[in-house]
């Protein structure tokens, strides 16, 4: 099927909750139960974006951001308060069959496989219930297994496999279907770093290799930079920023983060030169060095100190929006 | 249409492997299973050693409602709790949500999704006691009978399916409906008896507001041949409107679906 251009159209997307206000102990419990005090809580506030079709975007935000709210809406899974969405050239909310079948949604924390079969149980249901042919889904489940490097784990059952295992099972089973707009709700969460190489490298690899638009959130700031050449920062249901990630890490982040391990006593405010401390302990050093001085500075500091290990990244996403947000840079 | 059958297929033969992948749990099952059926016919037992009148039947006649009774818990057993009991975990961990995003019918995954053999014996037991009872109480059963009796039971089924996922699908507000399935199974089991052995405001309700009385009472009858034949137009129309009402509800239900919290 064509696509008009844009895949994902989104304008002034809002969706209020209303929640439950319980005081805490007995007392609290009781009244709750007579009289139920409710609020309405805005998790996503007008929000407006469009996606084109083949784009990889990073959607970042802290926890309760709104991140999954949003993803929900654009899934269908819930409904919008006020405001217009179109995924593929569909509404969402009336959830068609056609449209179900163009979109997937993974869930880091949640799982659609039979945890007591194996996987390829759990692909013939979905194959079934999408209405692929038993031909085809063997076809398919092998050129995604090729890609996701599974084979034998596919026959031994779920609960035995291990957390990176079980997230490459999920999401054959999710892209069974071929679907072309991906949502990913933290795909890499738990996983240790090889893992989450691996699903990113995939992630790339089906992009490429199929034009999906694919919309994805994480804390791990590796997926983004890896993944997504651009970005929405949603903070309190708002959208903050719209654009280039090279643009947001150096407007949010002018520094560079520097951990050198020592092998040498050496009092913390030998450190103050070269950039901005943030710790010193058991001879390991972090410095926030900004991005210009960074070559220079740590030229300086091998040649001054016996240096076993160094260590240059970026400061983790949180801690990035945390600095922006205590700045105030949200309007 | 093929998508759905070949979906059940599937649906059913992973219920099928579940069970079995745990053997000793299997082989517990297979114990329940018999106990489950010991327990029915303890429970009539104390009804043979009770050979009076019961509310106007004649005991063979009211084993007849016994025998659809045990037939009906046996289909509850079977289908109806291990699908619609689990509708509260969908939606406490969240996993509705896969649900809602496959292209299939989202009422018809909920509804027939696994199923347990255990009320398999039951439902064997409940038909042949509905058969011999019905058969000694001297009805007189042509073909015809059978069949119109055997869409009867399906109507009073699919009752009994609509009211109890109308009550599942409040689980969507609430997230914990465990005690409305409970009574509602009470309540239910009062189609053990016939509906003429209840006061006449229980009657009432159990023929207009909880239709118990189609459930059971209605098909017996229309076997012994003590009501009309026609009584199959009122349980299709009581099947039609409660069905219908169980699909509204559930649709109205899902465009308040919030979704659990990752």
């Amino acid at each position: 099927m064509i696509f008009p251009d844009t895949v994902i159209d989104v304008d002034r997307l809002t969706k209020t909750y209303r929640v439950a206000d319980k005081d805490p102990g007995l007392v609290g419990t009781f009244k709750h139960f007579l009289a139920r005090k409710t609020c309405d809580i805005c998790a996503v506030k007008e929000v407006s974006f469009s996606i084109k079709a083949g784009e990889m975007v990073g959607f970042l935000g802290a926890n309760g951001a709104g991140k999954t709210t949003t993803l929900k809406m654009l899934c269908g899974l819930i409904c919008p308060t006020s405001g217009y969405v179109k995924v593929a050239g569909f509404s969402p909310k009336s959830r068609q069959s056609e449209f179900l079948r163009q979109i997937t949604l993974v869930m880091g924390q949640k799982q659609q496989l039979i945890w007591d079969l194996p996987p390829l149980d759990s692909l013939k249901l979905n194959a079934a219930v999408y209405g692929i042919g038993p031909r085809e889904s063997r076809y398919r489940i092998n050129e995604l297994a090729d890609m996701l490097e599974i084979g034998e784990e596919l026959t031994r059952p779920v609960r035995k496999l291990s957390l990176g295992q079980r997230m490459k099972a999920e999401l054959l089973a999710s892209l069974l279907h071929r679907p072309s707009v991906l949502f990913l709700d933290e795909p890499t969460l738990g996983l240790d770093v090889n893992a989450q190489a691996k699903v990113r490298a995939f992630l790339s690899e089906y992009n490429r290799r199929t034009g999906a638009t694919v919309l994805l959130t994480s804390h791990y700031m590796a997926d983004i930079t890896v993944l997504c050449p651009r970005v929405l920062l949603i903070d309190q249901g708002k959208i903050f920023h719209d654009g280039q990630l090279d643009a947001l890490v150096e407007s949010l982040s002018p520094n560079r983060q520097v951990r050198l391990e020592l092998n040498q006593d050496v009092s913390p405010e030998a450190f103050e030169a070269y950039g901005e401390l943030k710790d010193c302990e058991n001879r390991v050093v972090r410095l926030l060095i900004p991005r210009h001085q960074l070559t220079e500075a740590v030229t300086k500091l091998l040649a001054n100190f016996d240096v076993i290990d160094l260590e240059v990244n970026d400061q983790p996403i949180d801690e990035l929006i945390g600095t922006i947000f205590r700045a105030g840079k949200v309007k | 249409m093929r998508r759905y059958f070949d979906s059940l297929k599937i649906f059913w033969g992973t219920a099928l492997a579940i069970q079995l992948e745990y053997q000793f749990n299997a082989l517990v099952e297979l114990i329940a299973m018999f106990g489950s059926l010991a327990g029915s016919i303890f429970v009539l037992s104390l009804f043979f050693s009770n050979g009076n009148q019961l509310g106007g039947w004649s005991w063979e006649a009211a084993l007849t409602v016994q025998g659809i009774y045990t037939l009906f818990d046996g289909i509850t057993n079977t289908f109806l709790r291990p699908n619609l009991g689990a509708i509260v975990n969908y939606v406490r961990e969240g996993t509705l949500d896969y649900v809602l995003l496959k292209p299939v019918d989202s009422q018809f995954w909920l509804s027939v999704r696994t199923f347990s053999p255990t009320g398999l014996p039951e439902i064997f037991l409940g038909f042949f006691l509905m058969t011999w009872a019905s058969f000694s109480a001297g009805a007189n059963i042509t073909v015809g009978l059978f069949f119109i009796v055997a869409f009867m039971l399906i109507c009073g089924l699919i009752i009994l399916y609509s009211i109890w996922f109308l009550i599942a699908s409040t689980t969507i507000w609430f997230v914990k409906t465990w005690n409305a399935t409970e009574v509602l199974r009470a309540l239910l089991a009062s189609g053990r008896f016939p509906v003429s052995v209840y006061p006449s405001s229980l009657r009432f309700i159990f023929t207009f507001i909880l239709p118990v009385a189609f459930l059971t009472t209605v098909p017996a009858e229309v076997l012994l041949g003590n009501s009309p034949t026609s009584m199959i137009s009122s349980s299709l129309l009581v099947a039609i409107i409660f069905f219908v009402l169980s699909r509204l509800f559930w649709l109205f239900a899902l465009r308040h679906y919030t979704s659990a919290s990752s």
